[in-house]
């Protein structure tokens, strides 16, 4: 591991100003991911500011939406009485994740940012665009069974592993932020950007900008929601595939549906198709297989993911059939 | 300043990169924990900061500064075994022992957290107002922490057993 410094922010100005005044930092979560980064060299900061003591509260707001502090542990996310009644998928999300350890330290911010698993960007022996830009991808003609088959691009087919992003895209979230430029807001589908020819710009997040807090409107009072997860072994593992989804039925119609993907793509992946083949149509398995198919009719499959394309698909008439 | 098994311990922490794990084991000399794998697969790392259960090897030393650690070693009451312990050794939760220390540190938290109403991702309704703690849960529940001699069926009766109504 590469020396840094080490200092805690007690607020967020202070947290910006920090970071702002100190070449080279990166902002601390709960660490375990960037510290699991750092230690394999992956990740070199000069300097950590720990945010993980600034405000960490998860409550309705006065415009009637859930907002958690980018502090927020995910297991104090989780275990909300008022996330778990109103916000389930969120709620589930978490719980399909990583450890109860792990969710115990993780963030709201961190989870959101977390890095990719691909082997190759963890491995400093392999080429990876990502962790070093210009030098080739291994993961292309390697073993990329774990990869995209959404959005990716010849420079990476690397997949998000956040399962909380997947809900938080379902459900519209805010990401609000804090940097030396003042705040802004944006939204949870614009965060991440999609790899192109720049797979280590990974958000549109600028240099210095903290997450403060995640915002989420209600769902549709009348809509079901579920998470469903699939994975190589039942727990404390990353999804192959998981599907968010809500459905609002009335009178045997769709009247509503949202639809995000984890482990397809770069990103926590909306499936905005899917969900206008579903809405107004009638809720039968017909119309659930042809909204699957919509939303991976755009998937590529490298040579060790194909299976990852009919696996979303059944995942998500399954999970629509669930709700409907 | 962390306080240690009840003790507060001045040792600085000298070096940033110092993590919890090490700093325990080597500045503390504190055995309990063990480094399975050192990148949070394993869970025999596992310690309560505040209580609640973490993974002494993806947190810096530094990260703990001003809470309260409770190691295996601190587990105990009165100077004998937590009965959690008592009930491993009488279900042979247990074969070379070295995930042990995580696996108690681990069933501590999580009873905890079951009482304090976290769900997991086998309950059935996950905003019941409580949980029961059956085998399916604590398997889903203690999942972050490997076996390499599969003792999990001992392991899963001793903490059946002990949490049988409810944490201690
Ligand atoms: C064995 C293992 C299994 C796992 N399985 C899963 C899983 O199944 N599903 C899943 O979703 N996750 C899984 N995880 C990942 C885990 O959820 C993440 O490591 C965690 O959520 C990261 O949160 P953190 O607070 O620890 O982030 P950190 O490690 O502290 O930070 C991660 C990144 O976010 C940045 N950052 C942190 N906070 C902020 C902020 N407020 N503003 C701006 N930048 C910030 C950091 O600079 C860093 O780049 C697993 C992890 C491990 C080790
Ligand atoms: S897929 Fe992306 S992260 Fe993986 S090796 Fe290729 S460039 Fe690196
Ligand atoms: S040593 Fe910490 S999880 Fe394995
Ligand atoms: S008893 Fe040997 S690893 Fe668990």
């Amino acid at each position: 591991m590469k020396p840094f410094t080490y200092q805690r922010a007690d607020d967020v100005a202070s947290a910006v100003a920090a970071a702002a005044a100190t070449p080279g930092a990166a902002y601390l979560g709960g660490g375990t991911n960037l510290v699991d980064l750092m230690r394999q060299n992956v990740e070199r900061p000069a300097a950590l500011v720990d945010v993980s003591r600034l405000p960490a509260r998860i409550g309705i707001g006065t415009d009637g939406r859930l907002w958690m502090g980018a502090a927020a542990t995910n297991t104090d996310v989780a275990a909300d009485p008022v996330v778990r009644r109103d916000f389930p998928i969120i709620a589930e999300a978490i719980v399909n994740g990583a450890s109860g350890q792990i969710r115990n330290t993780a963030t709201v911010g961190g989870n959101l940012l977390q890095r990719t698993r691909c082997l190759y960007f963890y491995d400093t022996g392999a080429r990876c665009n990502k962790r070093e830009p210009g030098s080739g991808c291994d993961a292309v003609d390697g073993h990329n069974r774990m990869h995209a088959v959404l959005g990716a691009s010849p420079e990476c087919v690397a997949t998000n592993p956040s399962d909380l992003g997947v809900a938080l895209a379902a459900l519209d979230a805010r990401v609000h932020l804090a940097g030396p430029a003042g705040g802004r807001t944006v939204e949870l589908l614009d965060l991440h950007r999609l790899p192109g020819d720049t797979p280590h710009v990974e958000t549109v997040l600028a240099p210095g900008e903290l997450i403060t807090a995640v915002s989420v409107p209600p769902p549709p009072a009348a809509a079901r929601s579920a998470y469903r997860k699939v994975r190589e072994r039942a727990s404390y593992a990353f999804a192959l595939v998981s599907v968010a989804a809500l459905l609002e039925v009335r009178d045997g119609v769709v009247a509503s549906a949202r639809l995000a993907l984890g482990g397809v793509a770069a990103k926590p992946w909306r499936a905005a198709v899917a969900e206008a083949v579903l809405t107004g149509a009638p809720a039968t398995r017909a119309t659930f297989d042809r909204a699957a198919a919509a939303a991976l009719a755009d998937a590529r499959p490298l040579a060790h993911n194909g299976f990852k394309i009919p696996l979303a698909q059944r995942v998500i008439v399954s999970t629509l059939e669930e709700l409907s | 300043m962390i306080v240690i098994n009840g003790t507060p311990h001045d040792t600085e922490i000298t070096d940033p990169r110092r993590s919890l794990l090490d700093h325990l084991r080597e500045d503390v000399g504190l055995h309990g924990p063990k480094k399975g794998c050192d990148q949070g697969g394993c869970g025999a790392c596992t310690v309560l900061v505040d209580g609640r259960r973490v993974l002494a090897c993806l947190t810096l030393a530094a990260q703990a500064e001003g809470r309260s650690v409770t190691t295996v070693e601190g587990v105990g009451r009165d100077g004998g075994l937590d009965p959690l312990q008592e009930a491993f050794i009488e279900h042979d939760g247990f074969q070379c022992g070295y995930c042990t220390p995580g696996q108690v540190c681990s069933a501590i938290g999580m009873a905890d957290e079951v009482a304090r109403g976290v769900p997991s991702r086998v309950s059935p309704e996950i905003g019941a107002a409580s949980f029961d703690l059956s085998p399916d849960e604590i398997r889903e529940r203690m999942s972050g922490n490997l076996c390499r001699c599969g003792a999990y069926n001992g392991i899963v009766a001793a903490i059946e057993e002990t949490y049988l109504d409810g944490p201690r």
